[in-house]
């Protein structure tokens, strides 16, 4: 695993950079739209890392991801509701039920192929969304607004939107970095060598089922952290941040930036956000222009934006 | 008497309507270089994969080493020591050939539940491999990726990936496929050497490599055992010459 | 009793929307092996489509016939300038690609109708309702949907059993690449499945109109449904997907009618009727996730596959 100056990672190093200073960008301008704009950026990266880690490396697709962001979210307002406004009472709850959940729906579908896994993990997330719709103590359909974000004592202050935005940096820095030496490890090459050539993996003596469960489980818990980020963010949730169309965004995100790539999921979730918030101001009807874009992308670019700046699968 | 390492009693597979294996009977002692032979379609590809665990048989049962492995799933069966070559090229095409082997030899060095160190610095994994690359004449090729190797080079690290699991007994599935005369010459001599270092079952349908190498033959037609014995006494068997030696086709 | 009996009609009125939708969506992935998460798009656009057309001729039968030859061009359009090029990613990047059509098609409805959605009225002679059992009433609209379902069923049967083009087709959803080493213009044959299926999506859209919805969104909703009704059946197969969504279709009509009413009995009010909401919602699901646990092919595979 090279770490050369190619231009992925100059560019991988300036994006970092640029997000690093957001925070002073906005207190210089004023600017505080950009800042949340950002965060949200850097919260849905999060996701697309866990996202690329299972369909990037591992090879197995999941059309449910967003059900992770709803059960983080959801922790996180529910125990909110009920008074455990701690954020080390919610934070571990929140991950801890969202493995659970990965547990549960990869132990069903990592045994299908294609379009059934697809479908499966697509189902478990539309399932937990009319969960969600029913919960009439939590809002139901029109959402949980949650009045105050997660309290972690003297620690460091959430409310405080600059703080709350390096924190997501941080843990988005360090999840790229731990799932990179994840991949490599032997876990990461039992994945990939899953996502390579499952055929073989047995015939050489790996039990892939577990390794590929393992994975799946450690995706879910990474994409309800992101989850319990947002809930704080937006001081809301709502089943409608779990439909599958948000899964699709989530897919998107990550192909976009290109799959089995480090910093791929970070580039796409940037260029897909920024896309759709630039659109949004030049035209009413943004949806005209990102289509035919993403489309574009699909057509051409077979490795994503990775690897338009020289990418090859990593590994 | 020690029992054979292969038992195979009446394995029968049948696909619809079509009898791949009918009641095949085999015992392969430790130590020998079994060679299988029939023509096109007789169901040798069936039993390598009877026998690897990919398919589950509709009758009879697979002993290796006085163990029952009928139910076992492939990578059971691998762990306790049969290993297989594929007849079609199956390698991790992105991955290089010493990433291959390596992967082999990680499978037999405990769980991967180790989330850290990076695998490709760990001579524990990576040494091995380096070693088995050697023995099957690749050493020189360890970083180039699959897809770039050559076809008999490909096939060579089919062996390799089977040997790094460090296999009690060898199935290879027509190593030589699609080989050049060179090449072919150089698969020849590895399997010589392997011969009386493992116990081998052949598929193959080169009889000079056949016959050069094999203590034992034994002759599917249409899935069904016709002969099976030392390798004068099949050329000399007068079924096995109606039924394909003496077609003169391969 | 009579609730249950219109509401298993429903039910089958629901799954023969249902069918329509599926049978295009699981000929196109059989054949094409593609993922078209745009099928809804064009199930929203038949609807447009009829709404329009039935406002400028002032009938709804013509309406809904220009609706359905306009579907079948609007979808060999696309197949034509768009999806053509999707055959030979994979599964994830034709997802992209769909997604992004997806995007564009509820953007361009927005653009072209506006945001506020339209409607589609009945003719008269379809407003009332017949007696079909001793003390049963049930609206004509909904017999005619039945009907006409069945009649395209029926002729989907023949042309794809009896007809050459049918003979491509099963072929196709089952070994693609002999089908054109037959020297068939696969490529024909591509454009044709495709038109098809977007006419099947459409009717299914304008059939609907009168008694849902026509709005933009409208496809994201019933494509899900489609999707599961495709993994029960078994991808490639029509008949799975008219088994399929007629279980679908009860399952689900009839779970939401009585469910929250069965939770009722052994459950306080409250707790009732947000667990009766979701459960209801979730029952076609969980008739999935029992399919395909037995049978994880669904329940007709294509042959070959």
């Amino acid at each position: 695993m090279t770490a050369a100056l190619n231009p992925r990672a100059a560019v991988s190093a300036g994006v970092v950079a640029v997000l690093a200073l957001i925070p002073l960008y906005a207190w210089l301008t004023g600017d505080v739209f950009a800042l949340t704009l950002f965060t949200r950026v850097l919260i849905l990266a999060l996701a697309a890392v866990s996202l690329n880690l299972i369909m990037g490396y591992g090879g197995m697709i999941s059309f449910g991801h967003a059900a992770y962001i709803g059960i983080g979210g959801y922790a996180v307002g529910i125990l909110w509701r009920e008074g455990f406004a701690s954020g080390f009472v919610q934070w571990p709850v929140a991950v801890a039920v969202s493995a659970l959940f990965a547990l549960v729906v990869g132990a069903l579908s990592l045994r299908t192929r294609g379009v059934y896994c697809l479908m499966i993990t697509l189902a478990f997330a539309q399932m937990i969304y009319y969960v969600a719709s029913g919960l009439d103590r939590y809002g139901g359909d029109d959402g949980l607004t949650i009045r105050s974000r997660s309290e972690f004592g003297g620690l460091v202050d959430l409310s405080d939107t600059t703080q709350f935005y390096y924190l997501c940096l941080a843990l988005l820095v360090a999840s790229i970095y731990l799932v990179w030496r994840l991949v490599n490890s032997r876990f990461g090459l039992a994945i990939q060598g899953a996502r390579s050539n499952e055929r073989r993996m047995r015939a050489i003596g790996f039990p892939t089922f577990r390794y590929k469960l393992a994975c799946f489980v450690i995706a879910g818990a990474l994409c309800g952290l992101a989850g319990v980020l947002l809930a704080n963010h937006t001081n809301f949730i709502s089943p409608a941040m779990m439909f599958w169309t948000r899964s699709g965004d989530l897919i998107v995100m990550a192909v976009l930036g290109g799959l089995g790539t480090s910093f791929g999921p970070l580039i796409g979730a940037v260029t897909y956000l920024l896309l759709e918030e630039a659109l949004s101001r030049l035209t009413d009807y943004p949806g005209l222009f990102l289509g035919p874009a993403l489309l574009l992308v699909a057509i051409y670019l077979h490795g994503g934006i990775a690897a338009l700046l020289g990418a090859r699968r990593d590994g | 008497m020690v029992e054979p390492l292969l038992e195979v009693e009446s394995l029968t597979k049948r696909f619809g309507g079509v009898v791949a294996s009918d009641a095949v009977t085999l015992d392969i002692p430790r130590g020998e270089f079994h060679a299988v032979i029939g023509p096109n379609g007789a169901g040798k590809s069936t039993l390598i994969a009877l026998l690897a665990g990919e398919i589950a048989p509709q009758a009879g049962a697979i002993r290796f080493a006085g163990a029952d492995v009928t139910d076992l799933s492939v990578d059971r069966r691998n762990r306790l020591g049969l290993a297989r070559s594929f007849q079609i090229t199956t390698l991790f095409r992105d991955f290089t050939a010493l990433d291959n082997v390596a992967l082999a030899v990680q499978a037999h060095s405990g769980h991967s539940f180790r989330f850290w160190r990076d695998a490709r610095r760990d001579a524990r994994l990576r040494e091995p491999a380096e070693a088995v690359l050697a023995r099957v004449g690749l050493a020189a090729r360890g970083a180039v990726r699959v897809d770039r190797l050559s076809h008999g080079e490909q096939r060579q690290l089919e062996i390799a990936l089977a040997l790094a699991t460090k296999p009690r007994m060898l199935l290879l599935d027509e190593p030589m496929a699609g080989m050049g005369p060179e090449e072919s010459a150089r698969m020849l001599a590895l399997l010589s050497e392997l011969k009386g270092a493992l116990t081998v079952l052949l598929i193959e349908h080169d009889m000079e490599t056949v016959f050069a190498l094999a203590d034992r033959i034994t002759v599917l037609v249409y899935g069904r055992v016709i002969a099976s014995g030392a390798p004068a006494a099949i050329k000399a068997d007068a079924a096995v010459r109606q039924a394909y030696l003496g077609e003169g086709h391969e | 009793m009579l609730y249950f009996i219109e509401q298993s009609l429903n039910g089958v009125q629901l799954g023969m929307l249902l069918f329509l939708l599926a049978a295009g969506l699981t000929l196109i992935f059989g054949i094409m092996d593609l993922v078209n998460l745009a099928h809804g798009s064009l199930y929203m656009l038949g609807a447009y489509f009829a709404a329009t057309f039935a406002a400028l001729t002032d009938s709804f039968v013509l309406g809904a016939i220009l609706a359905i030859v306009a579907s079948l061009i609007a979808g060999m359009a696309l197949e034509v300038i768009a999806i053509r090029p999707l055959y030979r990613r994979d599964h994830l990047g034709q997802v992209l690609g769909t997604f992004g059509l997806l995007l564009f098609f509820d953007e361009l409805v927005r653009l072209v109708w506006g945001p506020a959605g339209m409607t589609l009225s009945l003719p008269d002679a379809m407003l009332s309702a017949v007696q079909i059992l001793p003390g049963i009433y049930y609206p004509v609209y909904r017999l005619v949907i039945m009907a006409v379902t069945l009649a395209v069923a029926g002729l989907l049967y023949v042309i794809v059993m009896r007809t050459r083009l049918g003979m491509l087709i099963r072929a196709g959803a089952s070994n693609r690449e002999m089908v054109g080493a037959l020297g068939v213009n696969i490529t024909l044959l591509y454009t044709l499945v495709f038109g098809l299926g977007a006419a099947l999506a459409g009717l299914a859209g304008l059939m609907q109109a009168p008694i849902l919805t026509v709005q933009i969104g409208m496809g994201e909703n019933i494509l899900i449904l489609a999707f599961l009704v495709i993994a029960i059946g078994g991808i490639g197969s029509i008949r799975g997907a008219f088994v399929a969504a007629l279980l679908v279709g009860l399952v689900d009509t009839v779970g939401r009618a009585f469910v929250p009413d069965l939770l009722h009995t052994f459950l306080s009010e409250a707790a009732a009727s947000s667990l009766g909401r979701s459960l209801s919602s979730m029952m076609i699901y969980l008739l999935m996730a029992v399919v395909l646990v037995a049978r994880p092919e669904g329940l007709f595979p294509a042959a070959g596959r």
